[in-house]
């Protein structure tokens, strides 16, 4: 934190004390949306269901009964409880085993490529919001082009020219966000600049750029909350999407975007290694749409209830 | 002129940017292959510098690259986008038909979406947190959240595979030889899909600028005129809750031009997006240059539509007042 130091004496300077008072209330803003959130019965629900995913992800491998490449039964088995929970998938492989292995993949490479969008996003969102003019109109036009393309359609253009690569479509994917996420943050900084703590700190001639990120960040991050959840069930879809499409984890990793594509042909005889992937992805993504949802309503009743935006 | 002649002039002119940018970016994605064209069709026979010399020149690929630009850019107002690299023969050719196919697909799942969508979302508002009002709206939420793809693997293992066994084919192989009015069945279920994913998007924000233009001051100022309800809500409080549901029915058409990649793909449905699809497997790009330019292009038309349609029908804007 760098609030400007404030000598009391000078008159003109003792005014805006109060202004730096509310800069450290805006501060605390996001803790209060985070609590509001909470007491929200969707937002729990939100987020005991993903935990609950996470935990699966997490200790699925070391619970899992057999290895995710080992051959175990004749393929599209139909389940054989106690041995094979699920069946085995296209060509003998334990569905359990590799249901168990399947998440960590799709939910790291969705959190990259959120986590990309948003710095990307935000950084852009703040430029634009405090520079205007011409900066601020180039950028968003440019941001439109980005914003022409479907996500899915910008990501396999990229794909087409360079390759089925993890790191370019969490990339791309993450870049795909960034217009969207940009966005949101220019609307909330331009309302942030004029506040008084801003225009004080930019009467004590502080750079810009400091006045930047250590004056409005900090003050427009309960909108990005809510974009982050936002962000984070659209690239967990869209992860998936690419490897269901055959561009994303690559034979023979488990991975549950994977295991749908290769387990289509044999639906009818054995839907399981398609059903459960499918149904985990789905919850998966219902799961943090309500916690986007819960922190989107904690926002608005704040900002209704301080007179705030 | 006019202040709405000139607004709407503005928009026009900003789309029209808008897709000379886009036309940019997706020429440059060939300038940035490993290698050029030229090498991509001799394969190994590149190796052979006269022959590489040779096609380079016949292709153009010596010329400045703006030359080139000009030169693609004229073949694409024009209708030739080059041939593809795998089926030697002219990208417009190949696409033809599948432009027809998802075309249809897009305006059942409009058709269907729409209408459902419209009503459900200003019926919600009208209806405020009563039993229906509260489970559409977690319904919508639940299925906003959901891939398109995940929506129709569960439409198929009710309809089609498990369940319902063939009530409904698994896959949508629409034959190119017959009318498309006599296989709409086979448009059905990928139909559905994509009005389930599209839908509650248009629902939601169609419920909150309706909820929002109730409780604004000229809907109260009018009622305490003494107007009829039905008066109030007809002419007073519905245009301007249109004006927001518009953009987001045509941003959401726009996005069905996206929605259809995945979900031509798990219908096996032979449009434009199951061939960007195969396109970006065999790596032609003739052929994904000329599908990703479809997609833009509807994209930033239905976005310009919105804007316009949102122009006109928005008494606040139309006065000149924002």
């Amino acid at each position: 934190m760098s609030t400007p130091e404030i000598r009391v004496g000078d008159s003109d300077l003792a005014e805006l004390e109060p202004a730096v008072v509310q800069s450290e209330r805006r501060r605390s803003e996001w803790l209060m949306t985070l609590s509001e959130a909470w007491r929200m019965g969707r937002t729990k629900i939100g987020v005991g269901i993903f935990l609950v995913i996470i935990a699966i992800a997490v200790v699925g491998p070391w619970v899992a009964p057999y290895s995710p490449t080992e051959l175990v039964a004749p393929p599209f088995s139909a389940p054989d409880i106690p041995k094979l929970w699920l069946g085995s998938d296209y060509i003998g492989r334990d569905v359990l085993t590799r249901v168990l292995y399947g998440g960590r993949t799709v939910i790291l490479l969705a959190l990259a490529a959120t986590v990309i969008g948003l710095g990307v996003g935000v950084t852009l969102g703040l430029i634009t919001g405090y520079a205007r003019r011409w900066i601020d109109e180039t950028i968003m036009r440019l941001l439109d082009v980005v914003l022409a393309f479907p996500q899915i359609v910008l990501t396999l253009l990229f794909v087409s020219i360079l390759g089925p690569r993890l790191w370019l479509i969490v990339l791309i994917v993450g870049i795909s966000h960034a217009p969207r996420i940009a966005r949101v943050a220019r609307a909330a900084t331009l309302e942030v600049a004029q506040r008084d703590f801003v225009r004080a700190a930019e009467a004590f001639g502080i750079a810009r750029w400091k006045i930047l990120f250590n004056e409005i960040m900090p003050s427009i991050t309960s909108p990005l909350l809510v974009e982050f959840g936002l962000r984070l069930t659209y690239s967990i879809g869209l992860i998936a999407a690419l490897s269901f499409l055959g561009f994303g984890m690559q034979p023979p990793s488990a991975d549950w975007g994977l295991m749908i594509n290769e387990n289509r042909i044999g639906i009818v005889i054995q839907p399981w290694p398609v059903f459960v992937p499918v149904l985990l992805i789905g919850i998966l993504t219902i799961a943090t749409n309500l916690i986007a949802d819960g922190l989107g309503r904690a926002l608005i009743g704040i900002e209704r209830d301080t007179g705030v935006g | 002129m006019p202040p709405l002649l000139k607004l709407i002039l503005i928009r026009v002119g900003l789309g029209l940017l808008t897709l000379f940018l886009v036309s940019v970016v997706v020429f440059a994605a060939t300038q940035a292959l490993p290698g050029d064209t030229a090498r991509a069709i001799l394969g190994k026979e590149a190796a052979d510098k006269a022959r590489y010399e040779a096609l380079r020149k016949q292709l153009g690929l010596d010329r400045p690259i703006h030359e080139q630009y000009i030169e693609w850019l004229g073949g694409v107002v024009t209708g030739d986008m080059g041939d593809s690299l795998v089926q030697d023969e002219p990208v417009t050719k190949l696409l033809g038909r599948r432009v027809v196919n998802t075309f249809t697909l897009v305006f059942v799942a409009a058709v269907l979406s729409v209408p459902i969508s419209l009503l459900l979302g200003s019926l919600t508002a009208l209806k405020r947190d009563t039993l229906f009002d509260t489970s559409i709206t977690v319904g919508s939420l639940s299925l906003a959240a959901l891939p398109e793809f995940v929506i129709g693997i569960a439409l198929i293992l009710f309809f089609a595979t498990q369940v319902l066994k063939g009530a409904m084919p698994a896959v949508s192989r629409v034959d190119p030889g017959l009318p498309i009015y006599q296989q709409l069945k086979l448009f059905i279920l990928p139909a559905v899909t994509l009005t389930l994913a599209v839908a509650p998007y248009i629902l939601r924000i169609l419920r909150a600028s309706t909820i929002e233009v109730l409780e604004s001051e000229y809907v109260m100022m009018a009622r305490l005129k003494g107007l009829p309800e039905r008066l109030v809500l007809n002419r007073h409080a519905l245009p301007n809750a249109l004006a927001p549901a518009l953009q987001v029915t045509a941003l959401n058409l726009a996005w069905l031009a996206g929605g259809v990649v995945v979900v031509e793909y798990l219908f096996a449905f032979p449009g434009i997006g199951s061939l960007l699809v195969d396109s970006v497997a065999n790596r032609d790009m003739p052929m994904v240059q000329a599908i990703c330019l479809i997609i833009a292009a509807v994209y930033v038309l239905a976005n310009l539509t919105a804007d316009i349609l949102t122009i006109l029908v928005s008494p606040r804007l139309r006065t000149g007042l924002r």
